[in-house]
């Protein structure tokens, strides 16, 4: 520079100088961060540098000097700008540099151990957590996204009702949605987490207590050439009176802003009177229509619910897809044995049976004093929800592993008594990869009439009509909706009195 | 926060791999965790932790109390001026202890310190002392006070005198002897009771002179540490950068004070040909920035790691001065000359306030140099590095290591992390002979007893459902 830079009578200069303490960088480091802060717009002078005697001269040759004393293990930052705010600007892009981390050259990544430190790491910007861990840990984990910002499906279940309290309040003050805990069923933005069909994109957001009751439901919309925005999972017990619909409040709050979104659709079971007030107060507050399909006694269809949001959208109700079973000949006084691997369309099947069959007893029992025990082999009307958490400890679901489910159906065979089977099987990803070829060799070695609710899409994995025609090539009748299937079921049994 | 329906998201996946092969035939970016069930802790105490509303903020503040700490050189002072230390009682590195539970180099370095005050002509009689109860030990960590190895500190000893210029608070730390036959590794032979008495006649004297001279100007040990970092010293089990910075940083002083020039050459060998001579000043800059988070409801952060042979202590903000102890373990490493695995004392030293601080086995990364002296490899370092940034709460933009790209050191230690990793804190420590009188027989890794940790976990949650009941 061979002359002091001309001050232009409009242009307004200003600098700035500070030392700062207990910052080191080396003086490679520092060049480069001159270098770029010198390369702004705006700034004339730039001196980043360790305040070393030298550096110090070279600070007062530029008119940039501190104004106290200076010691080597301080850091100077010293410069020039055209004006106030870039001053400021540039101060803070200084600070910016020196904080700005390199690229990491590590070949020794450790895998993450905890939900935050891999959400910590994690670049994208719109990330789900999932947590599966056993119950007692999942509060943690999920506790971890919450805190980052993020929302979770708890997978998890044996968590306290209490922890699921906290964790869904802490979730709400944060701003994010709580799935679950015990929350096997979501779509989000397309993507089937845990046991989900593939749906067609559409209008129609759900937000489900139940995880089948879901599958059912968009399975039977996908059919109707009706597709879904999102399908949010809130956990079984978010309606009762301790969780209050935390989540279920929450997740209708994020349909209403979601563009995607035109109409909502509840999925579950009974909510308790209070929480069903509530949630109906702020259903009506939305701008986004929403209805409910609550599985009760006085509404036990989750296909007749389908049916009336079709007919309120002015869409034709489809005849929903069967396969005619093998012709077997129905033994006299059958009962109905009900081997489910759902828990919303085995609760389902008993609201639609017990009316024509009287009590009907179950490990879920409609009523306390219904209830199965252990003994699955049990004479009379029984449906077992081979999907409850008692029988799914230390195992993996029926809709992946069907053991328990066969070999139901095998003392079944064994006992001789006069019966019907009503068997679920659920399609769509994190399901059995052929549900149909488990079942078949059983179904075929039955000599009882058996009868499927096949939940599933076309677009699934195993595609609904392969497995429809796998199922009833081993003699099964095949229904797309469960409560078609009961009925089918009871009708067989009625004709057999 | 981010909201959840604007875009299909990416996942981050703890639990069974099902959903996350799933997930990937989607095309969905998955990224497991590799999580393991906790094995320090109780389900109900972890849960309790991480449910605490008041953590977040609590630890927020804490660890930043750590960050902002800052540590000068202000003075250097007999113990008996500095923190009153008076009549018969020694201080001694780690949580409390008794003369019936010391392990040998403690022993050893605790007669050896009674030998030098003159409370005892003979080692047999300062054995007698010491065992009839005629001296009072306390922990150096109850008098803001940090010791390397033994950490016995007498009354006449000289200290290190930090203070952080922002708040003026102080730590304290007495003068490294140096390395083989030691007071700290349990030694006390004559040649080391000798050479304490001319650390207290020369070079404590000396030290003080040059170190008030430059008040104005005092050394910025913050500072010192964060350069010596970037020059392959981890700041525990490697100093020498650090060392040759201060005896450049002070000679000017040194020359100038009053005092014989056999002294002052004397005193500029002794500082030249002692490789840990920093250790003593980084382990109270340490101290000051950890007691800065002292005392924080609802923090789950560590503040002290310390070792007294016999027990290994932890101390936690949100549980005061209350100590955590269990068993010390006796480190892995390479041992000196003959020595082996037997001939070394359990764990020992208040040296881990460096890795409380997040730097020493903590910066593993940043001294490949030593990895080899204490047992390891190269990319093991850079492995345990990576490991403790999971166990902490935040990067040190001050202390940062170059290989990994000038990352700031993994830096506050959270109890409910271990606990949920089950990954402890990886310490880098020198070994002490397990016979009173040794002195060093080698260096290595160790880590803490999980029980110091399962206590930890257990009193935060208790102390959380007291104060959130």
């Amino acid at each position: 520079m061979s002359a002091p830079p001309a001050v232009d009578g409009d242009a307004q200069v200003t600098t700035h100088v500070s030392l700062r303490s207990g910052v080191y960088a080396d003086s490679v480091k520092l060049m480069q961060v001159s270098q770029a802060i010198g390369a702004r717009p705006g700034v004339t002078a730039v001196l980043v540098a360790m305040a070393t005697p030298l550096n110090l001269e070279l600070a007062a040759g530029m008119g940039l000097s501190p104004d106290g004393p200076a010691t080597p293990d301080q850091l100077l930052i010293a410069l020039r700008t055209t004006d106030d705010a870039e001053r400021d600007a540039a101060v803070a892009a200084v600070e910016a540099a020196l904080a700005a981390r390199e690229e990491r050259g590590s070949a020794q990544a450790v895998p993450p151990r905890t939900i935050g430190f891999a959400l910590a790491e994690a670049p994208q910007e719109s990330v789900l957590a999932i947590v599966s861990v056993p119950g007692q840990y999942a509060v943690a984990e999920a506790m971890d996204a919450v805190a980052a910002g993020r929302s979770v499906l708890v997978f998890s279940d044996g968590v306290p009702v209490e922890h699921e309290v906290a964790l869904k309040r802490a979730a709400h003050d944060a701003g994010v949605l709580i799935m679950g805990p015990d929350c096997g069923t979501a779509i989000v933005s397309g993507v089937a987490l845990g046991f989900a069909n593939v749906v067609r994109p559409g209008p129609v957001g759900l937000v489900a207590a139940s995880g089948t009751g879901a599958q059912q439901v968009s399975c039977l919309l996908d059919t109707a050439g009706v597709g879904v925005s999102h399908v949010l999972g809130v956990g079984g017990r978010d309606l009762s009176t301790a969780v209050g619909g935390l989540a279920t409040l929450d997740a209708l709050q994020m349909l209403e802003e979601d563009p995607a979104t035109e109409r909502v659709l509840l999925v579950s079971k009974p909510p308790a009177p209070e929480v069903a007030e509530r949630v109906a107060a702020t259903s009506a507050a939305l701008t986004t229509p929403v209805s409910s399909a609550a599985l009760s006694a006085d509404s036990p269809d989750l296909t007749a619910a389908v049916e009336a949001l079709l007919r309120e959208m002015g869409v034709a109700v489809p005849t929903w897809p069967t396969r005619p079973g093998a012709d077997r000949s129905v033994p006299a006084d059958a009962v109905l044995k009900g081997f489910y691997s759902g828990g919303t369309l085995a609760d389902e099947a008993m609201l639609v049976a017990a009316p024509v069959l009287g009590d009907v007893r179950s490990n879920t029992p409609l009523r306390p004093e219904l209830h199965l025990g252990a003994d699955f082999a049990a004479r009379g009307h029984v449906v077992v929800d081979f999907g409850d958490d008692a029988l799914t400890v230390g195992r993996a679901h029926p809709m992946i592993d069907p053991t328990l489910r066969l070999e139901a159906i095998s003392a079944l065979a064994t006992s001789g008594e006069p019966a019907v089977l009503l068997l679920d099987v659920v399609l769509g990803h994190g399901a059995d990869p052929d549900p149909a070829g488990a079942l078949a060799p059983a179904i075929g070695a039955l000599e009882l009439p058996v009868v499927v609710a096949l939940v599933g899409t076309e677009g699934d994995p195993q595609g609904w009509s392969a497995q429809a025609d796998a199922l009833a090539a081993a003699g099964a009748a095949v229904f797309a909706s469960n409560s078609a299937a009961t009925r089918h079921a009871l009708d067989l049994i009625g004709a057999s009195k | 926060m981010t909201s959840l329906l604007t875009g299909p998201p990416a996942v981050v996946a703890a639990g069974v791999d099902v959903f996350s092969d799933a997930l990937r035939v989607q095309g969905v970016d998955v990224t497991d965790v590799d999580w393991r069930p906790p094995t320090i802790g109780s389900a109900d105490d972890l849960t309790q932790l991480a449910l605490d509303p008041r953590r977040a903020a609590a630890n927020r503040t804490a660890v930043e109390r750590v960050l902002a700490a800052g540590s000068v050189l202000t003075d250097v002072l007999p113990a008996h001026e500095v923190i009153g230390l008076t009549g018969r009682t020694l201080l001694h590195s780690g949580p409390p202890l008794t003369w019936e539970t010391a392990s040998g180099p403690m022993r050893g370095a605790l007669m050896g310190a009674c030998l030098f005050e003159g409370w005892a002509e003979t080692a047999e009689e300062a054995e007698q002392l010491l065992a009839s109860g005629g001296v009072e030990l306390d922990p150096c960590h109850h008098h803001r006070t940090v010791g390397p190895m033994a950490g016995v500190t007498s009354p006449s000893m000289w200290m290190w005198c930090l203070t952080d210029p922002a708040d003026g608070r102080q730590a304290f730390s007495n003068l490294n002897e140096g390395l083989g036959k030691v007071l700290r590794m349990g030694a006390y032979g004559p040649e080391v009771v000798e050479r304490l008495h001319w650390m207290t006649r020369t070079l404590g004297p000396v030290l003080q002179a040059a170190v008030r001279s430059r008040s104005e100007d005092p050394l910025d040990v913050k500072a010192v540490l964060a350069q010596m970092l970037q020059m392959g010293d981890e700041g525990h089990n490697r100093n020498r950068a650090g060392s040759l910075m201060t005896l450049r940083d002070l000679s000017p002083a040194i020359v100038e004070v009053d005092a014989p020039s056999g002294d002052i050459a004397a005193v500029l060998r002794f500082i030249g040909g002692n490789e840990h001579f920093f250790l003593n000043l980084g382990m109270p800059t340490a101290k000051l920035a950890m007691d800065a988070a002292r005392d924080v409801p609802g923090s789950t952060l560590v503040t002290v790691l310390a070792r007294n042979g016999t027990e290994f202590g932890v101390q936690t903000a949100g549980t005061g001065d209350r100590w955590f102890t269990g068993p010390a373990q006796t480190p892995v490493g390479l041992f000196l000359g003959d020595y082996g695995p037997d001939d070394a004392n359990p764990d020992i030293g208040d040296s881990a306030i460096m890795e409380t601080y997040g730097i020493g086995g903590f910066a593993m990364a940043a001294a490949p140099a030593i990895v080899r002296f204490v047992g390891g490899t190269v990319p093991d370092a850079l492995a345990t590095t990576e490991r403790m940034y999971q166990i902490t709460m935040t990067e040190n933009p001050a202390m940062q290591i170059p290989v990994l790209g000038f990352r700031g050191s993994p830096t506050g230690i959270d109890v409910l992390s271990v606990a949920r990793t089950g990954w402890l804190p990886q310490i880098n420590t020198g070994m002490a002979g397990r016979v009173a009188g040794t002195g060093q027989v080698g260096a290595g890794l160790v880590q803490p007893p999980v029980e110091c940790f399962q206590g930890a976990v257990a009193a935060l949650a208790e102390e959380s459902r007291t104060a959130l009941a």
